[in-house]
């Protein structure tokens, strides 16, 4: 069982900031589903069309591990219900986009709403190993389907170790019941899902009480002592239901963000959590339950940490904050492979990532490692065996610099609209990075007439491109506005 | 010590053929089509070529790879044949190869000739390609034009200009380029336009609209050189020379070193500065009688009339606006309708410019004839703002 100085050390959070108002959606699929109105109200994040399990994964770790030093990481699991790809380490991306070291262990957990949950309870109750446990998810859904107003796309990250944790586990508990409320076989692009009320009374009403009243027990604690509740799920009024089912008090019942993010899946309990940690004070409790084949419980405790600890650059509070309202329902069809859209011949060439090269210049690409030259200080990207400065040319002398996590500011722009894109047009331009360097970046995340010389830019990882023909794509790094 | 080229090659003959979207014709046709009349102009017969270049950039859409294509063509009698490639800079590459070979005294007589066939790729604009295999996994996927309308955001920053006096000096740098091409039948597009025109145009890469960007055509133009003993032995008077040829090739240091501010391009400034020392010009603004440059888009003449000495730093908005580079201005720029309007088959482009010099130079450019040039620029360059080559030269009478 956990010690006082092994728990949470810190959470983080990322959401897409694009926000998709569910009354648009509601108006285009009215004349087909109008019993879609009771959903047509508030927003979901919903992922840019470069953005992936992978991608939102990296952002809400780089949000929760902040400036602390990662080579302390000795465990990273990404958990997801869309992962990108079905052989090939998931989580080895992300690694490599944080700059992981080498000596790690990695995995991607999968199959399950709870596959978050049961990572975090594997990483807590599972040896005292420094986990970074990662969930994500991008859940393609249909037109005109309840999926597609209620999910929503995001990311959490918890780090869990030793040291000062903001809480630690009191007790947890896993049930593992074969209620198949909905599902999706591998080469499926969507969920299927079952009626909602038996959901609610065979599936919710039963086994999240049995989980809930089993790990209360374990840690011998009241159900009215839990100060926070989390529970995802998108039933009406669930959360509550459950909360008086089990004994907790209705002021427990933290809201599970329906209305402004949606469902984020795998990531939501992690999620929850984040946002129960920011709202918690010392000694309070949170009690985390996930659904799904099952339920995942934990009991944890806030400790004095968590009133002084580092917040998270944004936290999920941030990320709810960093928003914009997009009310472009036709584009995110397309960005889901709903539409089709006429993407014109520009769109064609072959777009082949030779692994080879990829390989050998993974941290450069992946990591966004430059150089940094012994003889002259001049700082460098990519790193080349000469050094770039005229006055020095020296051979092999750059240390690694990573730029990733380095602010800059925009040195030369334009919106490009005759190179094919996604989401035309294609911002890129010139940054120029605080303490040295500079590359030719893609912008993503760019509102027309936002961007001129200067205006200061961050970095984000991202997916470069697609390969259809051969089902591969590459992430690398782009620019955004700070 | 090198004493470079200055007068020691003078161009035997040239050859152009009509630019444009020339359905009806492969690369071989067009090639053809300007080494007759080269060939023609030479007083020659092709077995006294002794050596021969051709330039083109993008040899996938239509020749392949390698030198021969320009042998099998032209039927050169097995002679050393040499392909290069130099980006949008190819055209002057080609002639270089072929002046050099002259100058050094490997060959009595040399071609150089360039060709781009673009118009079989079934889309508008320039063909899309791969950029190599690790460039392509961080390098932007950006078109040719929204690399260089970076140029117009890093100039108006460093130079505070207003960005509606900037837009307008790049319409009137497109409006006077149509201007001379509808006096020019090889030009691919003839047509005059407005002020307003060009403003109205739709969007390709902010602050680039369609009239800021130069045509894409297929074309081919022809160099024939040889020294000026031997030209005036086969009875040439009035000899053209070529005065200087210099190229800078960026070495990573504007796009990796934190120094150049995006606003020019550092290799034209080195290159020009290079062939008026070796041609002799001191007072570029003064002595050039006309120049052609590589117009790819309104805003890359805007800042290279800066890079060639002709406008001071800051003032090319002004000098655009006053006249300076318009045909009846103290200096034409684009004489002959440019990039804009001849158009732009990549290999020959560099070609193309300096067979304008020539025939400004003789005094037979018809309808669009300067009074008496002396001094002819080119400026020829291929790449980005950031990573690229420049190509210059200077053409003169001979001996002047």
């Amino acid at each position: 069982m956990s010690t006082s100085d092994f728990g949470i050390l810190a959470c983080g959070a990322y959401l897409p900031r694009s926000r998709l108002q569910r009354p648009v959606v509601y108006a285009a699929n009215a004349w087909f589903a109008p019993g879609l109105k009771g959903l047509a109200k508030g927003e979901r994040a919903i992922a840019n069309w470069d953005e992936d399990s992978i991608t939102m994964g990296v952002e809400a770790a780089r949000d929760c591990l902040g400036a602390r030093d990662r080579a302390g990481v000795a465990r990273l699991v990404l958990a997801s219900s869309s992962l990108p790809f079905d052989d090939r380490l998931n989580a080895g991306v992300v690694a490599n986009a944080l700059m992981l070291p080498s000596n790690l262990r990695a995995l991607d957990f999968a199959g399950s709403q709870r596959a978050g949950s049961s990572a975090l309870i594997d990483a807590l109750d599972g040896g005292a190993a420094p986990t970074l446990v990662v969930a994500a998810d991008a859940r393609k859904a249909k037109a005109g389907s309840t999926q597609e107003l209620h999910y929503g796309d995001g990311a959490a990250a918890v780090l869990v170790g030793s040291g000062a944790p903001i809480a630690t586990l009191l007790a947890a508990h896993s049930e593992t019941v074969d209620f198949v409320h909905q599902y999706r076989m591998h080469d499926r692009a969507h969920d299927y899902t079952w009626e909602e009320r038996w959901i609610r009374d065979e599936g919710y009403l039963k086994i999240v009480p049995r989980a809930i009243d089993t790990v209360l027990k374990k840690a011998g604690v009241e159900a009215g002592a839990v100060a926070h509740f989390c529970l995802p799920g998108t039933l009406a009024r669930i959360q509550a239901a459950v909360a008086k089912r089990c004994g907790l008090p209705d002021a427990s019942v933290r809201d599970a963000l329906a209305s402004v993010c949606g469902d984020t899946g795998v990531a939501h309990p992690l999620l929850l959590l984040g946002a129960a940690l920011e709202a918690a004070k010392p000694g309070e409790l949170i009690l985390l339950a996930a659904f799904g084949e099952g339920c995942d419980a934990l009991l944890l405790r806030a400790t004095d940490a968590v009133a002084t600890a580092p917040r998270p650059a944004a936290g999920v509070a941030g990320a709810l904050a960093r928003r914009r309202e997009d009310g472009n329902y036709l584009r995110w069809l397309s960005f889901n492979g709903v539409l089709e859209l006429e993407r014109g011949m520009r769109a064609e060439p072959d777009k082949p990532t030779p692994l080879t090269v990829l390989y050998r210049n993974r941290d450069m690409i992946q990591g966004l490692i430059g150089g940094k030259c012994r003889a002259c200080g001049t700082v460098q990207y990519p790193r080349q065996r000469y050094c770039v400065n005229p006055e020095c040319n020296a051979l092999d002398s750059q240390d690694d610099y990573p730029f990733a996590e380095r602010s800059g500011s925009v040195m030369s722009y334009t919106a490009d609209s005759l190179t094919y894109s996604p989401d035309p047009p294609t911002w890129f331009g010139m940054v120029q990075f605080d303490g040295g360097g500079r590359m030719l970046l893609d912008f993503t995340e760019v509102e027309a007439g936002s961007i001129d010389v200067g205006l200061p830019m961050r970095m984000v990882f991202r997916i470069k491109d697609q390969d259809p023909l051969r089902g591969f794509q590459r992430y690398f790094w782009k620019a955004t506005p700070a | 010590m090198a004493t470079g080229i200055k007068d020691k090659v003078v161009i035997l003959g040239m050859g152009c053929s009509k630019f444009g979207e020339r359905w009806d014709c492969n690369a071989q046709d067009l090639m053809v089509e300007a080494f007759e009349e080269a060939l023609t102009d030479a007083g020659i017969e092709r077995r006294q070529i002794d050596a021969a270049w051709l330039g083109t950039a993008i040899e996938e859409q239509h020749l392949g790879k390698s030198a021969v294509p320009l042998a099998m063509t032209l039927r050169l009698p097995y002679i050393p044949v040499t392909r290069v490639e130099n980006y949008c800079a190819t055209g002057t590459e080609a002639l270089r190869g072929a002046v050099y070979a002259v100058a050094s005294g490997a060959a009595d007589i040399a071609l150089a000739l360039g060709v781009e066939k673009l118009k079989d790729t079934g889309y508008g604009g320039l063909p899309q390609r791969g950029r190599g295999a690790l460039n392509d996994l961080f390098w932007p996927n950006l078109s040719a034009p929204g690399s260089f309308a970076q140029l117009a955001a890093a100039y108006r920053a460093k130079h505070g200009a207003d960005k509606t006096d900037l837009k307008r000096a790049m319409a009137h740098i497109s409006v006077k380029s149509h201007d001379n091409g509808s006096k020019n039948p090889k030009a691919h597009l003839r047509n005059k336009i407005t002020e307003d025109d060009v403003l109205r145009a739709p969007m390709i890469a902010e602050p680039l609209g369609l009239y800021d960007c130069c045509g894409v055509s297929d074309g081919s133009a022809c160099a024939i050189v040889t020294t000026p003993d031997i030209a005036r032995g086969l009875g040439k008077r009035d000899l053209v020379a070529v005065k200087a040829l210099q190229v800078a090739v960026s070495n990573g240091e504007e796009v990796q070193f934190d120094q150049w501010d995006g606003s020019y391009f550092a290799t034209t400034r080195i290159a020009a500065a290079r062939a008026y020392k070796e041609a002799g010009i001191t007072r570029p603004r003064e002595q050039v009688s006309l120049v052609d440059v590589h117009d790819c888009f309104s805003v890359t003449e805007l800042v290279t009339m800066e890079d060639l000495q002709l406008s001071p730093e800051g003032t090319a908005i002004r000098d655009v606006l006053d006249g300076f580079y318009d045909a009846g201005g103290p200096v034409p720029c684009q004489i002959d309708g440019g990039l804009k309007c001849f158009g732009h088959p990549i290999g020959a482009s560099g070609l193309r410019m300096v067979y304008e010099m020539y025939l400004q130079l003789q005094g037979r450019a018809g309808q669009r004839q300067l009074g008496s040039p002396t001094w002819g620029v080119t400026h020829n360059l291929g790449g980005f703002p950031s990573q690229n080559v420049a190509a210059i030269s200077v053409i003169g009478a001979y001996g002047a």
